[in-house]
């Protein structure tokens, strides 16, 4: 069977609704957010690239770098607050996220 | 000819260079000069942020730039305008209150120049890349400010919330700019808007509209996208919270507004319900969440998330009105929200800032011009005449029912009148109720900005209104 565009999209859309679950279903620990943010834009560069193959054309796979590149600063500024935050609360837990009720 | 073109984009870019570049030689001067150095750079960002507006108004030509990644046509001018004033004015208030709760670092107004970068290349961004690079900068640069004040637990989780939620949408959005991009195969917005004009639409692209619409309701804390916003306006330092509810709302709904009418006309048909029910949606949860709120930070993050439903009746009317209607709601909104937030950071006593409703008790008798410029803004933002506020709603709701959206007029009324219940109620506080202990003196730069904010509210856009109109209206026409 040859593999088409259509496989490395579902590809694409599955590990997208994985990272999504993983931000919302997740109640125990920030780093899995982070981790499942990382996956959300890992799912997108799929997308970049197969849509860039297909059509023949490199627009997507500069994006797909560009989304690399921002995606590593993400990670940084993410762990950065993440760090702090720990440093008042003790703790990285979900549930603990809670000083303000919105 | 390479060259020519390179150095005519160069000068288009003129006013995001200036930022790039002194943001730079900013970060240098406070590596130098140490941790003392806050005072010195706050007042360089401050003259920074006003030579690119001046440059931009004055200097920068209109144009496209770097083969159409760059639109500076008039709408993008007009934004770009509020959104220096906006962040100009952030800088200014913060100068004091940063260094009473000490977190006067360096870096504070330098991120905050950052953030402008990101979002004045937002404003003016012609392709996918630069959309998605305009709004990174801008939001990586606010959760950093956001969680700025380090020792504090709850701007520390203002921060991380606004960051988890912030990159969730980002995410959406890009999923979004992917599917856009898969099926028409096209990143210029242009050039999607040609080959749509030509082409059916297909499933997969109305997927990837839908999916960057949510992403960019995010950022204007639409609902159902707005969850973050009350803990973030609340957690967030104040002179930070005055920034997110101007300025980059300003950028964040200038780039809806270019999505959909630069990118996406020829299927005006589809987004318009999505506006429609979102806007809806924003201006009656804005309207009914704010009535139990004790914390004017609170308070204000429903009254923004309001007024964002207001301005996207605008859009949804999708016509030149709608569009005008849009800037110059984002305009009076600016205005009238900084004018609040200068009071909200003047509310301080001798055991430090206070942001509970009932402290603006009886302010009438304590600082009598405080409180008849904060009557000015609530009765602004509730949209009596002749406030600014009111033609701000009258010009959306025209441009509304010109195009038949009849029943979204009414809700939007009809939500403003529900809205003006707890606006009123912050006005008899100040005016009828008890005396509470009265506020320090407010530090001379929020004074200035009060002033400038309510008296353009009241009398100066009710008289002299006109040529913010006139660059409204020329700012509408870049999409038609």
């Amino acid at each position: 069977m040859e593999v088409g565009l259509g496989q490395y999209l579902t590809v694409a859309a599955i590990l997208f609704v994985i990272g999504v679950f993983g931000i919302f279903m997740n109640r125990k620990n920030i780093i899995t957010i982070l981790m499942s943010v990382e996956l959300i834009l890992l799912a997108v560069n799929i997308n970049f690239v197969a849509f860039s193959a297909f059509l023949d054309d490199l627009a997507g796979q500069v994006f797909a770098l560009f989304v690399l590149t921002v995606a590593a600063a993400e990670a940084a500024i993410g762990l950065a607050i993440l760090v702090v935050f720990f440093r008042n609360r003790g703790s990285i837990a979900v549930d603990d996220v809670n000083t303000m009720k919105g | 000819m390479v060259s020519d073109m390179l150095s005519s984009s160069l000068w288009i870019v003129g006013p995001e260079l200036i930022l790039a570049v002194g943001a730079m030689v900013l970060l240098m001067i406070g590596v130098f000069k140490g941790e003392k150095s806050a005072q010195l750079v706050t007042s360089l960002a401050v003259a920074l942020l006003i030579i690119a507006l001046l440059w931009l108004v004055f200097i920068a030509p209109q144009g496209v730039a770097f083969g159409g990644s760059i639109l500076s046509d008039s709408f993008a001018s007009f934004m770009k305008v509020l959104v220096l004033i906006g962040s100009a004015a952030a800088v200014v208030m913060s100068a004091g209150y940063a260094e009473s709760e000490r977190f006067n670092r360096f870096e504070f107004p330098v991120l905050i120049v950052l953030s402008t970068l990101g979002m004045m290349v937002m404003v003016s961004a012609g392709d996918l890349i630069t959309l998605y690079l305009g709004l990174e900068l801008q939001s990586l640069a606010i959760y950093v400010l956001a969680a700025i004040n380090r020792d504090s637990v709850r701007s520390t989780e203002a921060g991380l919330k606004y960051f988890v939620l912030g990159a969730l949408s980002s995410g959406m959005l890009l999923y979004g700019a992917s599917m856009v991009y898969g099926f028409t195969g096209q990143i210029e917005l242009t050039a999607i808007a040609a080959s749509l004009a030509e082409g059916e639409r297909s499933l997969g692209l109305i997927v990837g509209l839908v999916f960057v619409l949510a992403g960019l309701a995010f950022k204007i804390s639409a609902v159902p996208f707005h969850m973050w916003t009350p803990d973030v306006y609340e957690g967030a330092p104040t002179p930070i919270t005055a920034l997110l509810a101007g300025a980059p709302k300003v950028a964040a709904m200038a780039l809806i507004v270019r999505f959909a009418m630069e990118g996406f006309q020829p299927v005006a048909i589809d987004w318009q319900q999505v506006i429609v029910f979102i806007s809806i949606a924003s201006m009656a949860f804005g309207a009914f969440a704010a009535i139990g709120q004790k914390s004017i930070k609170r308070l204000m993050a429903y009254s923004s998330i309001g007024h964002m439903g207001y301005a996207l009746v605008g859009l949804a009317a999708a016509n030149v009105e709608g569009v005008r209607g849009v800037a110059l709601y984002m305009a009076i909104y600016l205005a009238t929200t900084l004018g609040t937030f200068a009071v909200i950071l003047s509310m301080r006593r001798e055991d430090g800032p206070v942001d509970q409703i009932e402290d603006l008790s009886g302010l009438s008798r304590t600082n009598p011009v405080m409180a008849t410029f904060l009557t000015i803004m609530m009765l602004s933002l509730a949209g009596l005449p002749p406030l600014a506020g009111f033609f701000a709603k009258y010009f959306v709701f025209m441009a509304a029912v010109e195009s038949g959206l009849f029943a979204l007029a009414v809700i939007g009324v009809l939500a403003s009148v529900v809205a003006l219940y707890y606006y009123l109620r912050i006005v008899k506080l100040m005016w009828f109720d008890d005396q509470a202990k009265p506020f320090l003196p407010a530090p001379i730069e929020l004074r200035v900005v009060l002033w400038v904010a309510g008296l353009f509210v009241f009398p100066v856009y009710l008289f002299v209104g006109g040529p913010v109109f006139a660059a409204a209206s020329a700012a509408a026409q870049s999409f038609f």
